[in-house]
């Protein structure tokens, strides 16, 4: 279970942001412990936790909401420690403008991409078609395209 | 820019941090300890034959593991076998990894921990079991000698496989059995740390 921890953290940190993640995360865990038994044995663990994942981001995302009158829009700190300053600030651009994506776009790039899962998995999370999940992150896609284009700078080292 | 490219950066941009992630599991572990949901708890320690793993069910200490077993092995099995509610978890292994450094600094002849029995079976469990209880500190037997101990003295071979087979190694001493020939006989943590673990308990 624990293997697939900084997957669902990921997913977790892009669509909720930094500050939210860490309890969407240890929430999903815990739940996902104690539902386990329920589980059954050919199930997809990852859609699995992907899943509980993206109810308790609705969760927290309802919580924060209710909770307190935004007094300023918090800047999404990427932490990455072997990044070099110039990575460090294309990757700001990139959450900023992932962050600015609507939210079922953001859901839809973050499960397919970030986690891995097929459309029919994030169609089933989403509770759409398989055909609105694979739009939905196209267009999310297209728009990081339009708005982030300096991705792959030329002095860049190649990988 | 291709798709891939956008991806690419996205992972990048939503990093690992293993630290960060360490922080999340060890209060996932506590809150899992804590709700009686951490079914597998586990930690390492570092001793003179290498890094062992140590594993605890609620019952008790339920897994020994070399390097040489690969732990990541050892814990998918473990999650196969027993549950997949398995977490570094050190807290509930704190009497046990206290007796091993005992033990390894020659401060300590046995173990008193509670033992959880559930990886091995039939005969095999027997012979453990006779290891545990006959074959004290300081003492080896032969794999015959053990045999005729477990109620079947042409089992030889079978003693050999229930010693490579051993669960519990260095708690539950398979080291402490040798070859009736005055050979030092295999072990599953290699003989090199047969060989250690033999040395400690004949200079104490």
């Amino acid at each position: 279970m624990a293997i697939h921890g900084a997957t669902v953290l990921r997913v977790c940190r892009a669509v909720l942001g930094p500050s939210d993640a860490d309890d969407a995360w240890s929430e999903t865990f815990l739940s996902a412990m104690k539902a386990y038994p329920d589980l059954p044995g050919d199930a997809n663990v990852e859609a699995w936790l992907v899943t509980i994942a993206h109810r308790k981001a609705i969760d927290v995302t309802r919580a924060t909401a209710r909770r307190a009158v935004p007094v300023a829009e918090t800047p999404d700190i990427v932490t990455a420690p072997a990044a070099n300053i110039r990575d460090l600030d294309l990757d700001a651009d990139l959450v900023e403008a992932f962050a600015a994506l609507p939210i079922k776009q953001k859901q839809s790039v973050a499960y397919h991409y970030l986690a891995g899962l097929p459309y029919t998995d994030v169609a089933a999370i989403l509770g759409g078609s398989t055909d609105a999940a694979r739009r939905a992150a196209a267009d999310g896609i297209a728009t990081l395209r339009r708005t982030y284009p300096g991705v792959t700078s030329p002095e860049r080292e190649p990988r | 820019m291709t798709t891939d490219d956008v991806t690419r950066e996205l992972a990048r941009a939503f990093p690992d941090n293993p630290d960060h992630l360490r922080e999340l599991h060890d209060r996932l572990a506590a809150a899992a300890l804590q709700d009686g949901v951490l079914d597998v708890a586990y930690r390492t320690l570092d001793t003179t034959v290498g890094t062992l793993l140590l594993a605890a069910t609620e019952q008790g200490l339920v897994r020994v593991a070399y390097a040489s077993e690969n732990h990541d092995t050892v814990l998918q099995a473990l999650a196969d076998r027993i549950s997949p509610r398995v977490l570094h978890a050190p807290s509930r292994l704190d009497t046990v990894a206290t007796e091993l450094d005992e033990y390894f600094s020659g401060r300590r002849r046995s173990f008193d921990v509670p033992l959880d029995w559930r990886l091995s079976a039939g005969f095999r469990r027997t012979v453990l079991n006779h290891l545990a209880a006959d074959i004290g500190y300081g003492h080896t037997a032969t794999y015959a000698k053990v045999a005729q101990l477990a109620g079947n003295p042409k089992a030889i071979r079978a003693v050999g496989t229930a010693c490579a087979t051993n669960p519990l190694p260095v708690v539950v001493p398979c080291h402490r059995v040798v070859r009736t020939d005055g050979g030092i006989g295999g072990y599953l943590g290699g003989v090199e740390a047969k060989r250690t673990l033999l040395t400690l308990e004949a200079a104490a």
